[in-house]
């Protein structure tokens, strides 16, 4: 009898293991926002009818945004206005004053295949290597990088992501690299 | 340092059930009587990049920065500019923009908050 207990959990907790592993994500009427008796919910797109189809990801919205539009599961329009300019820049910056955590290395491609050069510079970055005293304690609150990781980009528990260059393997000069290594 | 980083990091708790980047806007809404707006960034950007909206649009990258009304909306700016019945669904279809609880507070939901993108 005993062994035909575990026969049952074992199965059970395997499948629980796995379920936990899979990304899931909530219906509008249990995420706390939206209103149940409105008549939005059924009309409005479910996020996990859109969301399960995209390359996964850990963390966010449990989907790789930059994979999802290099791989074209998603093709989102660059302009409404016909006279926009779309600029798309592949340069890599070293950052090195980062303490004892492996340095920083910040990729303007896929930054650009998002958004607009104006989006960051000047207003949050000023554009020259440098010249912005950029810090953890003012990312964490919201400035610099923070003003869209931690809210719609990767959040700041992805410590690796940026910092992805460890110290002793790098032999170069910091700032803007030569050969752009993003890819 | 290190220490002050992950308490930091301990002090972002994720809200357990919004969407990552979800928005409420609710500055006029609960005052005049209609749903708080809850703006899904998810959804938009499978369908834009983000800077339709933050450059073409003029949308302040802060959530409750901007300062938008329906009058606004109607007349082509801001959600107007999509929302027009042409690209977007049109500003007549209300519920289906303004489709939040009552009583919640504008700012940036779903995300591992920090003290800034959620905070105006």
């Amino acid at each position: 009898m005993k062994f035909k207990h575990s026969l049952y959990i074992l199965p059970l907790s395997l499948s629980f293991a796995l379920l936990a592993a899979e990304p899931s994500w909530r219906t509008l009427v249990e995420d706390g926002l939206h209103d149940p008796t409105s008549p939005a919910i059924g009309v409005l797109q479910e996020p996990a009818s859109a969301l399960s189809l995209l390359p996964p990801d850990t963390t966010g919205n449990q989907v790789s945004w930059i994979r999802a539009l290099r791989e074209g599961y998603i093709e989102p329009r660059t302009n409404i206005l016909p006279e926009t300019k779309i600029e798309v820049l592949d340069m890599d910056i070293i950052m090195e004053k980062t303490g004892e955590l492996s340095l920083v290395m910040f990729p303007h491609k896929p930054h650009t295949e998002w958004l607009d050069c104006a989006n960051c510079h000047d207003k949050i970055f000023v554009e020259k290597v440098d010249a912005n005293p950029i810090n953890m304690f003012a990312i964490l609150s919201g400035e610099y990088c923070g003003q869209c990781h931690g809210a719609v980009a990767f959040p700041l528990t992805e410590c690796n992501r940026c910092h992805s260059v460890a110290r002793s393997s790098f032999t170069g000069k910091p700032g803007v690299q030569p050969i752009s290594v993003s890819d | 340092m290190r220490l002050v980083l992950i308490l930091a990091l301990a002090g972002m708790m994720p809200d357990a059930s919004a969407e990552y980047g979800d928005v409420v806007l609710n500055k006029l809404s609960d005052a005049n009587d209609v749903r708080p707006v809850i703006f899904p960034h998810w959804f938009h950007r499978i369908r834009f990049r983000c800077k339709v909206c933050h450059q073409e649009l003029g949308f302040e990258m802060r959530a409750g920065a901007n300062q938008m009304n329906m009058g606004k909306i109607i007349d082509g700016q801001y959600c107007g500019m999509c929302h027009n019945g042409e690209i977007a669904w049109s500003v007549d279809e209300c519920h289906l923009c303004h489709s939040g609880k009552p009583g919640l507070k504008t700012g940036i939901r779903g995300s591992n908050q920090t003290g800034g993108p959620g905070r105006w």
